[in-house]
């Protein structure tokens, strides 16, 4: 038998990638335990975002760009915004006005919130708990499922308040807010996210001490935001555990990027040093020292639950890293909603000019960074935009190599489940993650 | 449990962004409901098993943009009793239709270093081009609520009370000061479909039109008023028109116009 599995070539083929902002595939090709192909390959049909840009007014930018993905458009539209605002030379003129960036924070932390719960009960927890989905899940988990749905709801509210829908919302603009709410408005979220976070905290510890997470260490570059005083999400230099310590502006020059035939996404890689991984895994290695207090006090419980102090370096527990961030979220939200005093004005004024400007913010999948050139009128004339999953593709794909050794005992279904649920680990932008896989298995006689 | 008599509903996705489909997930106080009363038969989004066609209702989100693409819409049309085109890209090509007014071979070289791999379509067209679509939901992104509205209404089979008429109605309704006359903005809510509930208004902000053109719009008359009253310049307008619904008549034909001025 054994030498029947070791001379076994099998490939597996993940035909439709689902939870990807866009469309993808996994295919791997293994002969015995020797992996001889592991690709991810992102098939999302190219829209050409860059290059219908050029050309468009700065001030277009940000809903445009939130049109790349619709789950995570907070994180566009504020990059944009930032990247924008040092084009035109008014970044610290907005940062100096009062409550504009409190409104930035308070919305992400809507986005972080909606993405990551949509993503851990709807999309990850299935995995772990042996559901094809959260429909299916619901039938004997029904009360987890309600409450992940107060919880996203929580989430969107937070964003619509702020920008008037939870996708795609219209508020934000180069150089602040359209208009500010009014403070009513915003105080009737207070007491229903305070509940939130009291949910939340009970549900972060359910998953630690509930679930039984694959092990699976390596050595990954971990690269997130590192702002001095806070947890990352809008603002901070660009630094890593293996020394990477950039500007914003910087990061570009850093990273190569290059396309493979199989994908439609640009694979990044740390110039002279190789893949990295951004997201939930990176931000909590790097800056668990700067958790709200509510959700640094549960870190060392889920420590204690897991078995594993920090640094985690199995991605795996992304799972556990999301829930202690969305704690983060809601408390920091809290905190910040009934602090809200509403700003007059609530945006700069900008005369447009030939610039140039760069800066990533934390999308909930990990660093989304943008860049761009503006003529003397503010017409775009050059853009360049790197988002979290084709950052992570080297990533995922090095990931499937090293795990593929587990693999070799498995039956085709559990082998593919396994593999997909790798992907899942990384949250690819909406989620579609590897569903319908196919398997063609090969025998080789020698 | 899924009875023979739950009709199956299928969601398929082609160039977008997601954010219409999700927008079934964004009814968090509908969805068990909705779970409940169809089989959700493919919802990659949202679930890993599929069920076999035929399906009852077939919700389309994206637009037509690769040779793959161009083929799977005829097979989901084919598997479906009723198709609903939703969202902007599926209803008007979306903001990827951009490259309809130009060369997406210089897009390409302009994006990827191998414009040689890619399999695209020289343009991004709406489901209707392809394949006859039973209703189209408007909007980038779809309202849930006119969502859940057409869904419920194509089950129990009548008609959806989804509003044609333009923007500044709802606009209206809110009470808002107009932006256009308050401000001097250059508002699309006169041509635009209502369905936001006038968000961009209601922000102090002119509506850029993600509803996409309303039912006979009348485009020379806002048109004259930009560029007579606001002095926008032929460049501007056609930039205004060419947004999320811009390869959708008459906001193409209008825009068109302005090009050519553009050029004189």
């Amino acid at each position: 038998m054994s030498s029947e599995k070791k001379n076994r070539q099998r490939t597996i083929a993940v035909n439709a990638l689902a939870r990807v902002e866009g469309e993808g595939a996994l295919h791997l090709v293994m002969d015995g335990s020797n992996v001889k192909e592991a690709k991810l390959r992102i098939y999302e049909p190219p829209r050409f975002y860059e290059a219908f840009l050029r050309g468009r007014d700065f001030r277009e930018v940000p809903d445009i760009t939130a049109r790349i993905c619709g789950i995570c458009p907070i994180a566009y539209q504020t990059a944009s915004c930032y990247a924008l605002e040092k084009a035109m030379d008014v970044f610290d003129d907005v940062q100096q006005l009062p409550g504009v960036q409190v409104m930035r924070d308070l919305m992400y932390c809507g986005e972080w919130i909606e993405s990551h719960v949509l993503h851990m009960f709807m999309l990850h927890l299935p995995d772990f708990l042996g559901y094809e989905s959260a429909i299916s899940m619901a039938k004997d988990h029904g009360d987890t499922v309600k409450q992940a749905l107060r919880l996203k709801k929580l989430g969107n509210q937070l964003v619509a308040v702020f920008g008037g829908r939870a996708v795609h919302p219209v508020g934000m603009c180069v150089g602040g807010f359209h208009r500010a709410p009014q403070q009513k408005n915003v105080l009737a979220l207070v007491d229903e996210t305070k509940a939130c976070c009291d949910l939340m905290c009970e549900l972060a510890l359910f998953l630690a001490e509930n679930i039984d997470y694959p092990d699976m260490q390596r050595d990954y570059e971990f690269v997130s935001l590192c702002p001095e005083n806070e947890y990352p999400m809008n603002l901070g230099r660009i630094c890593s555990n293996k020394g990477l310590d950039v500007d914003q502006a910087d990061f570009g020059n850093q990273i190569q990027e290059s396309q493979v035939e199989h994908s439609t996404a640009l694979h990044s890689v740390i110039k002279r040093r190789g893949a990295y991984m951004v997201g939930p895994l990176a931000r909590l290695n790097l800056n668990s020292d700067k958790l709200h207090p509510r959700a640094a006090e549960l870190l060392p419980k889920v420590c204690k639950a897991l078995g594993k102090s920090l640094p985690w370096q199995n991605n795996f527990l992304s799972l556990p890293a999301r829930a202690l961030e969305t704690v983060h979220a809601l408390a920091l939200a809290a905190d910040l909603l009934a602090a809200y005093q509403r700003p007059t004005p609530s945006h700069v004024n900008i005369t447009p000019r030939a610039g140039h400007g760069a800066h990533g913010t934390e999308a909930p999948r990990g660093l989304c960074w943008h860049e761009y050139r503006t003529e003397e009128d503010g017409t775009i004339s050059m853009a360049h935009i790197m988002p979290p999953t084709a950052q992570n593709q080297l990533t995922i794909e090095a990931d499937l190599r090293e795990m593929a050794a587990q693999l070799v005992d498995m039956d085709d279904q559990a082998a593919a489940l396994r593999c997909e649920h790798l992907i899942r680990n990384y949250d690819p932008c909406i989620s579609c993650s590897v569903h319908f896989l196919k398997f063609d298995r090969q025998f080789i006689t020698q | 449990m899924p009875t023979a008599a739950q009709p199956k509903l299928a969601v398929y996705k082609f160039s977008s962004c997601d954010g219409c489909q999700l927008g079934l997930l964004n009814l968090e106080d509908e969805l068990l409901t909705l779970v409940g009363a169809v089989q959700v038969a493919m919802f990659l989004e949202a679930r890993r098993d599929v069920l076999p066609p035929p399906y009852d209702i077939g919700l389309v989100e994206g637009s037509i943009s690769t040779p793959d693409e161009e083929e799977r819409i005829h097979q989901a049309r084919r598997d479906c009793k009723t198709l609903i085109a939703i969202g902007a890209c599926s209803t008007s090509g979306g903001i990827q239709a951009l490259r309809n007014w130009a060369d997406v071979h210089e897009y390409a070289r302009t994006v990827y270093p191998h414009p040689e791999y890619l399999q695209t379509l020289e343009t991004a067209t709406p489901i209707a081009a392809h394949v006859f679509v039973d209703f189209e939901l408007r909007g980038c992104p779809v309202n849930e609520k006119q969502l859940l509205e057409l869904i419920a209404a194509t089950l129990i089979g009548r008609r959806p009370h989804i509003r044609t008429h333009s923007l500044c109605v709802e606009c209206k309704r809110k009470g808002l000061p107009c932006v256009m006359v308050s401000q001097g903005l250059p508002c699309l809510g006169p041509v635009t479909q209502a369905g936001c509930n006038a968000l961009c208004p209601q922000c102090g902000r002119a509506c850029y039109g993600c509803f996409g053109p309303m039912e006979q719009p009348n485009m020379s008359a806002i048109g004259n008023h930009f560029t007579s009253k606001q002095n926008r310049n032929p460049r501007e307008m056609t930039r205004m028109l060419r947004l999320f619904n811009g390869y959708l008549e008459p906001f193409k034909q209008a825009s068109d116009k302005y090009e050519q001025r553009e050029k004189k």
